[in-house]
């Protein structure tokens, strides 16, 4: 099953909601809204959601979209449920490091690798 | 961090900048965005420096309008900049009260990992060469070292 939206496609599979970013850059605080709205109406309306987000579109990231993740993880987790990112460029990875979340987040190089860590 | 020869970009020295002034909106903070990097982009940084300077003024930039102006799109954003194949400084200037970068918690410690705000000078201190605050912090000069020709 494909949900699509201006700014993210869901697709589920093997029980796993992974989303996928149409946005190259996550940047400005209002697209930034849109997408956490979003999300948190997908967990809301998912009982205890195994949540990936694969970031292979995406090449630019802000500190205020790090901030969604946050919030985001947060939700997830108040719900019963599990959220994993894949697919982080190097460039974007580094500004995880930095920030020292590339701990805080269960974190996967591939997609498939973070569908198959869920079971 | 490399440090910058005060001879080179002397950020008192408005005559040296490009200078374009901004009401204080998200939206009109793209414009001096897309002319620097386009300058950037003419100048040849390669992909990594030109992620860390777009980052850097893109935080710096969100800052001044939600937290130096506070959201007041009546007041102005002032930047300065001068981009050359060397070294890129960008100086961004709000009409707030200013701040003490020092007062600003670091957002690393296990208590405050799970705070999602606070990031963004911890992102321009990790990716500019050189970043100094002015005008009692109303204003932040931050310079990019070009590694291909030092």
């Amino acid at each position: 099953m494909t949900e699509k939206s201006p700014h993210l496609t869901i697709i589920e599979e093997d029980s796993v909601n992974m989303v996928r970013f149409s946005d190259r850059k996550i940047l400005e605080e209002l697209s930034i809204r849109e997408i956490e709205d979003e999300l948190f109406a997908l967990v809301s309306s998912t009982p205890a959601i195994k949540l990936l987000l694969n970031f292979s579109n995406v090449e630019h990231l802000s500190s205020a979209a790090l901030g969604m993740l946050i919030n985001l993880k947060k939700e997830v987790e108040g719900k019963k449920g599990k959220l994993k990112l894949s697919n982080i460029n190097p460039q974007i990875y580094e500004v995880f490091k930095i920030t020292r979340l590339s701990k805080h987040f269960d974190i996967h190089e591939q997609s498939s690798d973070a569908i198959n860590s869920f079971s | 961090m490399t440090p910058v020869d005060p001879h080179n970009v002397d950020p008192r020295n408005d005559d040296e900048f490009k200078v374009i002034e901004i009401q204080s909106t998200l939206t009109e903070a793209k414009k001096p965005e897309s002319l620097i990097l386009k300058e950037i982009e003419d100048s040849g940084y390669d992909e990594d420096s030109t992620f860390a300077i777009k980052l850097a003024l893109e935080e710096a930039m969100t800052n001044a309008v939600r937290h130096g102006n506070c959201g007041d799109a009546n007041k102005k954003v002032r930047v300065r900049y001068i981009v050359n194949p060397k070294q890129v400084t960008i100086c961004v200037r709000d009409e707030g009260e200013g701040f003490r970068p020092e007062d600003i918690p670091d957002p690393t410690t296990p208590e405050r990992l799970s705070l999602p705000c606070g990031r963004g000078i911890m992102l321009i201190k990790a990716y500019m060469n050189e970043v100094e605050y002015r005008e009692d912090g109303r204003e932040i000069c931050m310079t990019k070292i070009n590694p291909a020709n030092t």
